[in-house]
């Protein structure tokens, strides 16, 4: 009995939104990299898709390599993309409920032609310098919380577990400092 | 590559739907909700990563054992795995340094786009902007990079 009350507060503090939108929201994810490797044998990521497309624009022999796969890569990322705006007209909308999903309270909900979107309080400087290096570091350490993250550690490949307790830990450490400093959202 | 499979880009944009749609559900796409779990405030994200490994895992696990190629492309079934270099590490310490800043990564930020955050746009730019300032500068360096290749 008590264990039980204090599993539920514990439960309460660490997961305040519940577990089931995540969880469910995972496995999507995870369905979504598995239909694509059934079909092709290829274990996507999203983070090549920005050295891919640079091959567009640029002559570079880094980027040329990607050639070969920047169609595709183009595709997936236009698919993502949808996929997610699909995900905002039915359920972000509440057109479609479940009480799998938690709606939250972050950032902006704000409407276009009877679709729920959605914007974030963060600001620009953080979302830019952030994506610089989320742009260099992705690409110099072989892969991102997708190609690493999921198909890296559900690959058991040791590589990808380095390179996420790495990622994972700096990003605890930076983003605590960043809060300390105040910076807020 | 003009004799991929018809189906090959078309099961592509259908597994990137699932991805993304996954991704809105999960709120992956809400830079706060990662920066709440690297705060502790929310430990939610274990379970988006984690089950979705989970699921890829049980994939990459059983697809060799019972077929030799994939339909679409002939591509034998194979695990997703990199050869280790110091530069796994490096580059996952920047790639730390961004995401604990911003609450954003590459499959996220298109994501985000999609569920109506116009403001990642800063983050999308950076990101274009770092891969290529690290391509710039990898191809000057070249013959220098660390090729050693070593177990996975």
């Amino acid at each position: 009995m008590v264990a039980d009350l204090l599993a539920v507060q514990v439960a309460a503090e660490l997961f305040p939104n519940g577990v089931s939108r995540y969880a469910v929201g995972g496995l999507l994810v995870g369905l979504g990299a598995v239909v694509i490797y059934l079909g092709t044998g290829i274990p996507v990521g999203a983070s090549t898709f920005l050295e891919s497309t640079l091959s567009y624009i640029s002559d570079r022999r880094r980027f040329q390599q990607y050639v070969a796969s920047r169609d595709w890569r183009v595709v997936f990322t236009l698919g993502i993309v949808l996929g997610a705006a699909l995900f905002a007209a039915t359920v972000q909308s509440g057109v479609v409920t479940t009480s799998l999903y938690e709606p939250g309270t972050t950032g902006q909900l704000y409407e276009v032609a009877g679709v729920t979107l959605w914007s974030t309080d963060v600001q620009p400087w953080r979302l830019f310098f952030g994506g610089i290096l989320v742009g260099i570091g992705t690409r110099v350490g072989k892969g991102c919380t997708s190609g690493h993250g999921v198909c890296g550690v559900g690959s058991a490949s040791k590589t990808s577990l380095v390179g996420v307790v790495t990622f994972i830990l700096v990003a605890i450490g930076t983003a605590q400092l960043v809060s300390a400093l105040g910076v807020s959202p | 590559m003009a004799d991929r499979h018809p189906l090959f880009k078309p099961l592509i944009l259908v597994g990137g739907l699932i991805f993304g749609f996954g991704l809105g559900f999960s709120h992956m796409a809400r830079p706060e909700v990662v920066l709440n779990f690297l705060q502790f405030e929310d430990l939610g994200l274990v379970f988006v990563m984690f089950g979705a490994a989970t699921v890829t895992g049980i994939a990459f696990a059983v697809m060799p054992r019972i077929r030799e190629g994939a339909p679409l492309t002939g591509d034998r079934y194979e695990r997703r795995l990199k050869p280790f270099d110091r530069n796994v590490v490096i580059g996952g310490a920047i790639f730390g340094v961004g995401w604990g800043l911003s609450g954003i990564c590459p499959g996220a930020a298109y994501a985000s786009l999609g569920v109506g955050n116009v403001t990642i746009l800063w983050a999308l730019a950076g990101m274009f902007l770092g891969a290529y300032a690290q391509g710039v500068w990898r191809s000057k360096t070249t013959g220098t990079d660390p090729a050693t290749a070593g177990a996975d």
